[in-house]
């Protein structure tokens, strides 16, 4: 097709001298993994707490949980970036809002990216951790109820360890999610490896040679992401229960 | 300091004549032309015929393994080749921001709504397929007549749920500078420097469009669920 692969490039020096260009895309796969698992954490702790909410018996909590997912679901992901990163700093007291304009990089687009991610993300989870715990019979909770245990107990005891057991494995695809979703930070600056592919580009001219070695490099990140959750859900499987795998909407 | 918000009504045609228009037209054809690819996807990945699975499999997985952005980054470089191999010229044709865009978003969108056919084609009962083989269909027609249109229906709202999350995904056509809504608002915002009002705006239009679709879809999906 005309094009002249050179694949040595790879071992070429990269211009800001930190050494070859394929140290310098390993590097982005480190900032990718570790934007992706800080908010990985936000994620999980914030959708945990907001599914749960959303099925207590109180109207208003269940109220104030569904506008939470509604409004982080119906924003596009790169358009909350900016509103972590262009417009949230500017909404905050003057001097906060400075100091976070003057964080040295890649600090300054790094925490807006771990923000934004990290909720975005936990809106998703919400979802999974709400439908985990439908799933469960009606009877197990009437059940802790009539043992005489309070809603808290009944949650903590009876709901919750079924429900995260449960929903395993759709969290599987979160986690793959999170970590190709983290590439829409290199619009706010995030030199991660999709960002850093797109640099590399720019200062070699060789376009294939870049965007192959990210294509490969998230290849086999999600290859070990898989087997990595695989080896977890053996050992939380509820015994007795077929393993259900559900569609559903993605990207 | 002080906020703007005539920056909005200034630049509205321009916002959405031509911002919304390219974000709106890019998700319908995208949608189009994924759900057809995607579902004959779908008829590959459940043949018979060994290779022709596996070799729908590797493309759905491929696609569904890499960051959408990269995936612009990949096509936006790559069409450009694609299309000097197909006319046979020498050099790389030129094709611009638009076609690139809405090649890629059929072809990644693809690989998603060929999943979501794929679990519809699966839900519907063998034996139905076995019927019409026993009264004559042949593959084509077994498919056409009984089991997509079924499958189809079945699938229809997670299928316009994941056009709703498409039409969130074009945003991301900004990586290629491409005048869509957010590209556009984002001209106006750095040209007016009005960063503020231009991004706020444009997460409550897109907040208003989107809850609308998802609202449209569940009243969908109580409609025309099958009491069973």
């Amino acid at each position: 097709m005309g094009y002249h692969w050179n694949w040595k490039v790879l071992l070429d020096t990269e211009p800001g001298g930190t050494g070859t260009y394929l140290q310098y895309l390993i590097v982005g796969l480190g900032w990718t993994l570790v934007t992706a698992l800080a908010a990985w954490v936000i994620a999980l702790a914030i959708g945990a707490l907001v599914g749960t909410l959303r099925t207590t018996p109180y109207p208003w909590v269940v109220r104030a949980g569904n506008l939470y997912v509604e409004i982080f679901r119906n924003v596009p992901l790169i358009v909350q970036m900016f509103l972590w990163f262009f417009v949230m700093p500017e909404l905050l007291p003057q001097e906060l809002g400075d100091w976070i304009k003057q964080m040295p990089p890649p600090w300054g687009s790094f925490i807006p990216a771990v923000l934004c991610l990290g909720i975005f993300t936990s809106v998703r989870i919400a979802e999974q951790v709400r439908a985990g715990i439908n799933s469960l019979p009606r009877g197990q909770r009437m059940a802790g109820t009539a043992l005489g245990l309070t809603l808290g107990q009944t949650y903590r005891h009876v709901v919750l360890p079924q429900a995260f057991r449960i929903i395993l494995p759709p969290l599987t695809s979160e986690s793959m999610n999170i970590i190709k979703n983290s590439s829409v930070a290199l619009t706010i600056g995030l030199l991660e490896l999709t960002g850093r592919a797109r640099a590399m580009q720019e200062f070699s001219f060789r376009v294939f040679e870049a965007f192959a070695t990210a294509t490969v490099i998230y290849l086999l990140t999600n290859l070990v992401v898989v087997l990595l959750m695989r080896a977890i859900e053996h050992k939380v499987r509820v015994p007795g229960l077929i393993g259900s795998q559900t569609v559903q909407a993605g990207h | 300091m002080g906020f703007d918000f005539d920056v909005i009504q200034r630049s509205w045609s321009y916002l959405f004549l031509e911002g919304m228009t390219f974000t709106v037209t890019l998700t319908l054809l995208a949608m189009t032309g994924g759900i057809i690819f995607g579902t004959l996807l779908a008829m590959m990945r459940l043949s018979a015929f060994k290779p022709l699975s596996a070799a729908a499999g590797a493309y759905v997985n491929l696609m569904r393994s890499v960051p959408l952005v990269l995936v612009i980054f990949w096509f936006f470089f790559l069409v450009p080749y694609i299309g000097a191999w197909i006319t046979g010229a020498s050099q790389p044709v030129k094709v611009g921001a638009w076609m690139s865009a809405v090649i890629t978003f059929t072809m990644f969108e693809a690989a998603y709504y060929c999943e979501i056919m794929r679990a519809g084609i699966q839900s519907i009962p063998r034996g139905q397929v076995w019927a019409g083989y026993a009264l004559g269909l042949n593959y084509w027609q077994s498919m056409g007549q009984i089991v997509l249109p079924q499958a189809f229906r079945n699938m229809l709202p997670i299928l316009l749920t994941q056009t709703i999350i498409l039409f969130q995904d074009t945003s991301l056509v900004y990586v290629i500078s491409a005048t869509d809504f957010l590209g556009a608002a984002s001209k106006v915002a750095n040209r007016d420097y009005r960063l503020v009002e231009m991004y706020t705006f444009v997460a409550v239009v897109y907040f208003i469009i989107s809850y609308g679709l998802s609202t449209v879809v569940k009243r969908l999906q109580d409609r025309i669920a099958i009491i069973r």
